[in-house]
């Protein structure tokens, strides 16, 4: 069963993708472009995204497990990583270069010509490399001695 | 003036937000796409292999049929090899790293009023923000 929501799951997230215009890379970067000509389609996105997802979190929130019986994701925790800092900052440069992120990369693979399958295929590999510069950044590098 | 972009984007929202209340009350996971394929592309998620590919198949597979009964979007992907290729390593490790990509921590940490998911998603939105003033405006190359 666990299969078979997961591919429900990634359907509508397809479908939502699809229909949403975000395997447009014009129109992501026309909302990062924030001093040219700015396009504001990706804030209504995130908006119809997170209105579902918040009331979800809040049911989940009264519940000891999921409708499968599993149990539900740890909660979150609250302190920064040099990880999540640094990745954001490398992940949102490269997003704004191609227009591109994870879903809609993969969402538009079948309509993205060679282009798509490139970006996807180096995708891949930076997600590989990150595993081994992941532990130089959690255990802490003394600069200042 | 509500424009229709802004309208099928706000319905495909509640689409992507929909699949994130699917795979969050039923599979117990948060909805991130790089964790999804990251799992499988550093192999620390073979374990869950099944469940990872057939979100992926969803994914895939739903855009490809709309694409033949509805309407074959234009993707205005750039042509430059290099950029596409430094641009995937950057996306690909950058989300990694931070353990989340657009998904993950815009939608879903957003939503959960996560303090990592907002920050995670001001730096990546100042990145790009920035990306773009340098590399459209001032050096003209994207």
């Amino acid at each position: 069963m666990r299969n078979f929501y997961a591919l429900v799951a990634g359907s509508l997230f397809g479908a939502g993708l699809f229909t949403s215009g975000m395997t447009d890379t014009s129109k992501v970067q026309g909302w990062l472009d924030l001093f040219g000509d700015w396009d504001p389609t990706l804030a209504f996105v995130l908006t119809g995204a997170i209105l579902p997802m918040a009331i979800a979190w809040r049911f989940a929130a009264r519940r000891k497990s999921t409708v499968l019986g599993n149990s539900f994701p740890p909660s979150s925790a609250n302190e920064l990583s040099r990880g999540l800092v640094i990745g954001s900052f490398i992940f949102g440069a490269g997003w704004a270069l191609s227009g591109l992120c994870p879903g809609p990369a993969m969402a538009s693979l079948t309509y993205n010509g060679t282009g798509g399958l490139i970006f996807t295929a180096a995708m891949l590999a930076g997600m590989a490399l990150a595993r081994y510069a992941k532990p130089l950044l959690v255990s802490p590098v003394q600069i200042f001695t | 003036m509500l424009e229709q972009d802004w309208v099928f984007g706000f319905f495909g929202g509640l689409l992507i937000g929909a699949g994130g209340v699917v795979y969050l009350l039923f599979n117990g996971r948060i909805l991130g796409a790089s964790g999804v394929v990251g799992g499988l592309a550093d192999a620390t998620g073979w374990n869950t292999w099944a469940e990872r590919l057939s979100f992926i198949a969803g994914l895939i597979a739903v855009p490809y049929a709309l694409t033949l009964l509805w309407v074959r979007p234009d993707t205005h992907l750039t042509e430059s090899w290099p950029t596409l290729v430094v641009a995937g390593i950057l996306v690909g490790f950058g989300a990694r790293l931070a353990n989340g990509c657009t998904s993950g921590h815009g939608v879903c940490g957003i939503s959960r009023l996560s303090y990592r998911g907002i920050v995670a998603t001001a730096i990546y939105l100042l990145a790009g923000a920035l990306t773009m003033m340098v590399f459209r405006h001032y050096l003209g190359v994207i």
